[in-house]
């Protein structure tokens, strides 16, 4: 218990750091540009993937579930676009997105410290958090276009298992999907998503920054990385669901 | 010039560093030398700030490191030069960019003027057409050539170097060591090595700091080191095989000319 909240103060006390003594704006550019490619446009291939999916799956689920003749078939439509713009965008693509763009942060901080890279920079008196962690949350301000996409694509998946798969007209897939929208879940997923992000950008360069060892611990790190960063996922998806949505 | 006062440090209950003081002289090479545990990773550490001492002070030509503010810490380090033992290069730049590093953040210089002096300095190191390679295209020994490279683009007024010649053929460790005394003299340096490399020792050790379980137990220079008859640095100097066969051959000369002398005192 003591270590854990030992760590959770060492990784606000990181956070503190990392918006300390900015790094020149000449060298920062560079370094957002190159995260954004690396966490959110290298991301986009297996969020796209999934998405498609998981929307058609959910599609499918919810039109064999519905056995009694009196509901109506657009249900399926609403029922996709309810968990896949609540709960399936936002949080199941960020577990996904935990384990890919946290892994990859984790194990290429963990490698530079192994590497004493780390200690080079603050040889020379550079600021190493802000140098690494800030370019990452910069980039990660543009996750919620990640996870827009990914609503978009769940809808169309379950539009195209529905329509395609003969369990919905695509008259009833539109109407279903129209219906009784509320805008406020909009801002309810995208601040989660918001949120998210900053726990994507931080917790697995927390491990990466503060790991010792070799080689080994870096793959260690990854996967407590990982472990981490979706606890804080689900923690933090219940504490926003129970403020704003109870 | 650095000046150490009575530096102590402590890892939980281990004692590593037990009261040393010494200084290191500019534009001399500065050589800390000792067994491994000795305490002189730790002790170039610990001059370097990476750790804290938790006792004594160490000052940079007169500014005491722990008295300085965060801002004048960071300052003093743009004026340090680090060549590590795997020499850090950043893996995800160029040689160029790994050497240009320190100008793009730490000057205003225009990108012109970075590239000359980035060719300046591997020039000086003697590193050509290997620019645009990344670090794991060349070989060590060029990579600790980066590392010099990037460690004097800055004009440091301290450099510090951590076993440069570790994993390194004979032939080239000679190479990097000429090389560290040869830019020591030209930017009139404040230059410290750790290493237990005695063939360093040897060639470029101005000022030799021998430590033996975090205690300053000698200092010399690389001719003293020979004569001294302290058993705890013969021991270290002639602990490898060559240097053993070396000091019998000599002993034995030595003995084969005390008894030739001895045998013509006799006859006269």
């Amino acid at each position: 218990m003591i270590k854990a909240l030992n760590q959770i103060g060492r990784y606000f006390l990181m956070l503190k750091e990392v918006f300390n003594k900015p790094t020149k704006w000449v060298v920062m550019k560079p370094l957002i540009f190159k995260e954004v490619d690396d966490l959110i446009v290298g991301s986009m291939g297996i969020v796209a993937f999934i998405s498609f999916f998981i929307g058609g799956v959910v599609a499918i689920q919810t039109a064999l579930n519905l056995t009694n003749p009196l509901i109506p078939k657009s249900l399926i439509a609403f029922a996709t676009r309810q968990s896949v713009i609540l709960e399936f965008a936002p949080t199941f693509i960020s577990i996904i997105m935990a384990g890919r763009a946290g892994s990859y942060i984790t194990s290429s901080i963990g490698t530079m410290r192994v590497t004493e890279q780390i200690d080079a920079l603050e040889v020379m008196g550079v600021n190493s958090l802000n140098y690494l962690v800030f370019p990452k949350i910069i980039a990660f301000l543009l996750y919620p276009f990640v996870i827009s996409i990914s609503m978009f694509l769940g809808i169309l998946g379950g539009w195209f298992a529905g329509v395609y798969g003969g369990f919905i007209s695509n008259d009833e897939f539109i109407g279903g999907i129209q219906r009784e929208f509320i805008p406020f879940h909009i801002f309810y997923a995208f601040f989660k998503t918001f949120l998210f992000g900053f726990i994507l950008a931080t917790v697995p360069s927390f491990h990466g920054f503060y790991m010792k060892g070799g080689a080994l611990e870096v793959g260690k790190a990854s996967t407590t990385a990982f472990v981490w960063t979706s606890v804080a996922v689900i923690l933090v998806n219940y504490i926003i669901t129970t403020l704003l949505l109870s | 010039m650095i000046e150490v006062k009575d530096i102590e440090k402590s890892f939980g209950e281990s004692k590593v560093l037990k009261g040393i003081s010494t200084t290191f002289e500019s534009g001399k090479t500065n050589l800390i030398i000792g067994r491994s545990g000795s305490g002189k990773t730790v002790m170039l550490k610990t001059l370097l700030g990476i750790h804290a001492p938790d006792a004594g002070t160490i000052s940079f030509d007169g500014r005491i490191y722990g008295e300085l503010t965060p801002d004048e810490k960071r300052a003093l380090r743009t004026e340090i030069g680090m060549v590590f033992q795997g020499s850090a290069l950043f893996d995800s730049m160029t040689v160029e960019q790994n050497v240009a590093f320190p100008l793009r953040m730490f000057t205003n210089k225009k990108t012109k003027d970075i590239s000359t002096r980035v060719n300046e300095v591997l020039d000086r190191v003697n590193l050509k057409d290997a620019n645009r390679k990344f670090p794991n295209e060349i070989s060590g020994g060029m990579q600790k050539r980066v590392a010099i490279a990037r460690a004097i683009v800055n004009n440091p007024k301290y450099l510090f170097c951590d076993e440069p010649n570790s994993g390194l053929d004979p032939e080239t460790s000679i190479v990097i060591d000429e090389l560290v005394q040869e830019i020591t003299k030209e930017y009139n340096i404040t230059t410290v090595i750790n290493t237990h490399d005695m063939n360093s020792v040897l060639q470029i050790g101005e000022k030799i700091v021998f430590l033996k379980n975090g205690i300053k137990e000698w200092e010399g220079n690389n001719e003293e080191i020979l004569e001294t008859r302290n058993k705890s640095i013969v021991e270290f100097v002639y602990s490898s095989d060559l240097f053993k066969k070396v000091r019998e051959s000599l002993l034995a000369e030595e003995e084969e000319n005390h008894n030739h002398n001895h045998n013509n005192d006799k006859k006269a």
